[in-house]
């Protein structure tokens, strides 16, 4: 514990003294330097958790009422950490490159390093009121990293979002652990667990209080349709907060069900079917907006929805193996799931650097105005591209390994008991097969329009790969996409314990069941051989027919047609069009056209948009209805002090009236 | 697997047969991948070394999905349970290769090509893993070798509707993922209306045999699931199932060819519809083999 601490402190004095140095070179060097040095150090007692299955405490007395300063890292709390402390590493690394030529570093590593802090305190708390204040910390500094060039308006804009989202989302936390210390008698975690164990929980409570979580938590991991921050405040902030924020902050929100939901007693089979639906809306929603999206960031922000949807479909997996009592779907579930919460933060990390040295390079982040950056970038290009493969679950990555459980599971569910406990597997089934489908069609939108073909505008024509500290930062992450899938099975092993403790079954039970999980994973690694073995083969059979004839290079073939400009290929919207066309009943994609006319045209203009479907038919309506409500207490607002004075005397003397 | 190119043979011999014609010799894929080995290549100048490295991996993700299929009285040699779904995700891996580069040429119609590449297979990817689901209820494994052996008489005599409509939903998926009439015309002289062959127009020499090839592969994996279901013979001998299966897939490819004369394309947005059709058909099986 100690060296958790210890790390934890280096990350925070970094973030601080980065902030005092007036030099930009030394509050870089403080700043990255905390993280790196911090990062590592708090890193060594969480594989010490992971591996050996201890569980390390900390107390310390604490004078907030109903408070105690009491952390833990149990298996649980140490998966989470290893992904927010590994990432927080390597983004501390790209952040040094990426922010070469800005003035307001020191303020960046003070509110960057605090962000990592709060994360990893959010994870380890183990009382209510402790867990809460991480948890706004959290949400403040990640407010502060996403309104970092508040020059700009649409920055302001979306950080304020992002605030009042995150806000509401921790309003119903705020309910739900007044609740549920209410009917514990303790806010610490270990009470609530030992109180629920012998006792449980009348059942309408035990709903209200998941479903509190379920918004409160849904808020921060971006549940269809409670993700609205998400696709404004990740195009917003710098690209490694926004990799930061996306590849693990919300898992935050994950990491809080996982925790909340076994304290409330034994999962009612109702809660499996919420989960597995929200899942499903958030999955499929998800990659079909981010389909529909040109702009690089917000694509990518979408698709965070849709991993969150995925990591979902596993809790709702597992949790249905806990309600119906089925060991191996609770363990393919839990397993798939947790996985993927580690494997998503390595590539989606990656993606989000990748995207922010498109954007350091070009200075914009609309697709359709890039093109053919391959050439020119080939680093940010072939990890962009491993990422993007990664992302789309496709072998041999470690995408594919965590969706693998995950099928595995849904197979085992289909047909294992009645139709009516197969239909919420078979859902999870076709959800993860739709999501697959749509996701290859995403980021082969993404990776072919941005970096191959020619360039389309001029910005994408002169652009330089990115800078040293930022390759090192991508190549470290690509390796580990290669890496996670490679180790896929100790891995999984190493979740046995907090699957255990999330399923309150014994460590014996969930291990003998893991055999499910670690043969597919065996022979994922046993074909993933195969292939190389192919692909190297093939490659040099290619290479040495060629080799001594003639390889010429010429124009791509255009039907006959040699004045192709680079403007007549194939645009981001034009290659998702089909997809949105076929499902504009959701999507509502508006187009602006301006035809072309007359026996003279002059010029035609296309222009598409996709608004969020939710934001359009719930949010707006709703915060209209909120401030037509507000507008009509306006009279109480005199803006005269004595009539303010007069409210507060009321105020007491009905109090003092209550009291009596 | 030799044979496969021999399939494509089939097909368009069939397809001569409808149209009075004699058609090309019935070896002509084989001469095709032959000559193309044999060439030098020509590349164009918009594309990456992502281009030249595709065709490849194309083809290695093929052939290690034929050895996880198992065909006729053979075994497949790889076979572990889950291999079901790493094998429709290997022909995922080709897809996404070829559609990068596609992308790569910077085409407008290879681009096109592309766009209804990830449309269709999208849509075709439920009705797939429907599929997989019933054949792995229907004989409680969740291995492709395990599933192809647990199929036998008795299956087909209880479980007939179910089977029947397998079929026919895989045969829909069949013909899409291999573009074939009536979602893609593969024969096609205008390069707006093609889906596969307009991906693949800028390779060129020994790459463009190992596309060609990796297609073959492609029709034969596909078929032999179909073939499999059809011709449940287990434990017959080793010989007489071979000769069966190799029966049946022959018949497969003049089913394909009868097709491809007898009907015309489909209008572009009306195929999401036959796809849909296909994860309908195999929806339905899955509920008769729950019930």
């Amino acid at each position: 514990m100690f060296f958790f601490l210890f790390g934890l402190c280096c990350l925070a004095f970094g973030g601080v003294g980065a902030l005092l140095v007036s030099s930009r070179r030394w509050s870089g060097i403080l700043g990255a330097g905390g993280a790196l040095v911090g990062c590592p150090i708090a890193l060594i007692p969480v594989l010490e958790v992971l591996f050996r299955g201890e569980k390390l405490a900390f107390h310390h007395g604490w004078s907030v009422p109903y408070g105690s300063f009491f952390l833990k890292i149990d298996p649980l709390s140490a998966f989470f950490l290893l992904p927010i402390l590994l990432l927080t590493a390597i983004a501390a690394i790209y952040a040094v490159g990426y922010l070469e030529k800005e003035e307001k570093q020191g303020s960046h590593w003070l509110f960057f390093n605090l962000l990592a802090c709060s994360m990893a305190f959010v994870v380890v708390a183990r009382n209510g009121i402790l867990f809460l204040v991480a948890w706004e910390a959290m949400a403040i500094f990640s407010f502060f990293l996403v309104s970092f060039e508040d020059e700009k308006e649409e920055v302001r804009k979306a950080s304020w979002i992002y605030l009042v989202a995150t806000h509401l989302g921790t309003a119903f936390l705020l309910v739900f652990f007044l609740l549920l210390g209410q009917a514990a008698g303790s806010l610490d975690f270990d009470q609530i667990a030992a109180m629920s164990a012998h006792k449980t929980l009348p059942s309408l409570l035990a709903g209200t209080l998941f479903l509190l979580a379920i918004v409160g938590f849904g808020t921060k991991a971006g549940f269809m349709p409670l993700h609205v921050w998400l696709p404004e405040a990740h195009p917003a902030a710098p690209s490694h907060v926004s990799a930061v924020m996306s590849g693990v902050m919300i898992k935050t929100g994950i990491y809080g069900l996982l925790r909340m939901i076994p304290l409330l007693g034994k999962p009612e089979i109702w809660w499996a079917w919420l989960l597995i639906g929200i899942g499903l809306s958030s999955g499929i929603l998800g990659v079909l907006f981010a389909l529909a999206q040109h702009d690089l960031k917000r694509l990518l922000a979408y698709h965070s929805v849709e991993n969150i949807g995925i990591i979902t479909l596993g809790l709702g997996l597992g949790f249905l193996g806990v309600a119906v009592g089925s060991v191996p779907l609770t363990v393919l579930g839990f397993a798939g799931g947790l996985f993927h919460v580690l494997n998503h933060a390595l590539f989606k990390g990656l993606l989000f650097f990748g995207a922010g040295s498109v954007l350091h390079a070009t200075g914009t982040r609309e697709m359709d105005r890039l093109g053919g950056l391959m050439k020119a970038m080939p680093w940010t290009g072939a990890t962009f591209l491993i990422a993007s493969v990664a992302i789309c679950g496709l072998p041999p990555l470690n995408g594919f390994a965590s969706e693998f459980i995950l099928y595995v599971g849904a197979f085992k569910g289909v047909g294992s008991f009645g139709v009516l406990q197969s239909l919420p597997a078979l859902a999870v089934l076709l959800g993860l097969a739709l999501i697959g489908g749509l996701a290859m069609a995403c980021f082969t939108k993404a990776f072919g329009v941005v970096f191959l073909g020619e360039a389309r505008t001029e910005a994408a024509e002169n652009v330089h790969e990115a800078g040293a500290f930022m390759k090192i930062a991508m190549v470290a992450l690509s390796i580990s996409c290669f890496l996670a899938a490679f180790l896929a099975i100790p891995i999984v092993k190493s979740l046995i314990p907090a699957i255990a403790e999330i399923s309150s079954l014994p460590v014996e039970t969930v291990a003998a069941q893991l055999p499910l999980a670690t043969d597919p994973l065996l022979g994922l690694l046993l074909v993933t051989g195969i292939l190389t073995l192919l692909f190297c083969g093939l490659w040099l059979l290619r290479k040495n027919l060629l080799s001594g004839r003639s390889v010429e290079l010429a124009a791509t073939w255009g039907c006959g047609y040699q004045r192709g400009s680079s403007r007549m290929q194939y645009s981001s919207s034009s290659f998702a069009r089909p997809l949105t066309e076929l499902f504009s009943p959701l999507l509502r994609t508006h187009d602006e056209i301006t035809p072309v006319e007359g026996l003279f045209p002059k010029g035609a203009r296309l222009k598409t948009h996709t608004p969020d479907l939710f934001q359009e038919i719930i949010y707006r309506p709703a915060f209209k209805a909120i401030l037509w409500a507000i507008a009509r207490l306006r009279w109480i607002q005199g803006g005269n002090l004595q009539l303010y004075i007069l409210y507060i005397a009321a105020t007491l003397l009905v109090l003092l009236i209550w009291k009596l | 697997m030799l044979l496969a190119p021999l399939l494509l043979g089939i097909i368009n011999k069939t397809k001569a047969f409808y149209a009075g014609r004699t058609g090309q010799p019935l070896l002509q894929a084989y001469w095709d991948i032959g000559k193309l080995l044999g060439k030098g290549a020509v590349y164009s100048r918009s594309t990456t070394l992502l281009f030249r490295l595709s065709p490849s991996l194309i083809l290695a993700s093929m052939i290690t999905a034929l050895f996880l299929m198992p065909s006729g009285g053979l075994l497949s040699p790889l076979a572990f349970s889950g291999d079901l779904i790493l094998f429709a995700y290997l022909l995922g891996l080709a897809r996404f290769f070829t559609v990068t580069a596609a992308l790569d040429t910077g085409s407008a119609f290879e681009g096109m090509g592309a766009s209804r590449e990830v449309l269709f297979s999208a849509l075709a990817e439920p009705a797939l893993f429907l599929s997989l689901a019933a054949l792995a209820g229907l004989t409680h494994t969740y291995s492709l070798s395990a599933v192809y052996f647990g199929l036998n008489i008795e299956v087909w005599k209880t479980a007939f509707p179910a089977l029947l409509l397998l079929v026919a939903a895989l045969f829909v998926v069949f013909l899409a993922e291999n573009s074939r009439i009536p979602v893609d015309d593969p024969n096609t002289h205008l390069e707006l209306t093609m889906i596969h062959e307009v991906m693949v127009l800028d390779h060129s020499g020994p790459d463009f045999a190992f596309i060609q090839y990796a297609a073959s592969l492609k029709l034969w994996l596909l078929g032999s699931m179909i073939v499999g279901i059809l011709v449940p013979l287990r434990g017959a001998g080793f010989w007489l199932e071979e000769i069966l299966f190799r029966l049946g897939m022959g018949l497969l490819a003049v089913l394909v060819g009868y097709v491809e004369s007898s009907r015309a394309r489909l209008f572009l947005p009306r195929v999401p519809k036959f796809i849909g059709s296909a994860a309908v058909l195999a929806a339905l099986a899955l509920l008769l083999v729950l019930r």
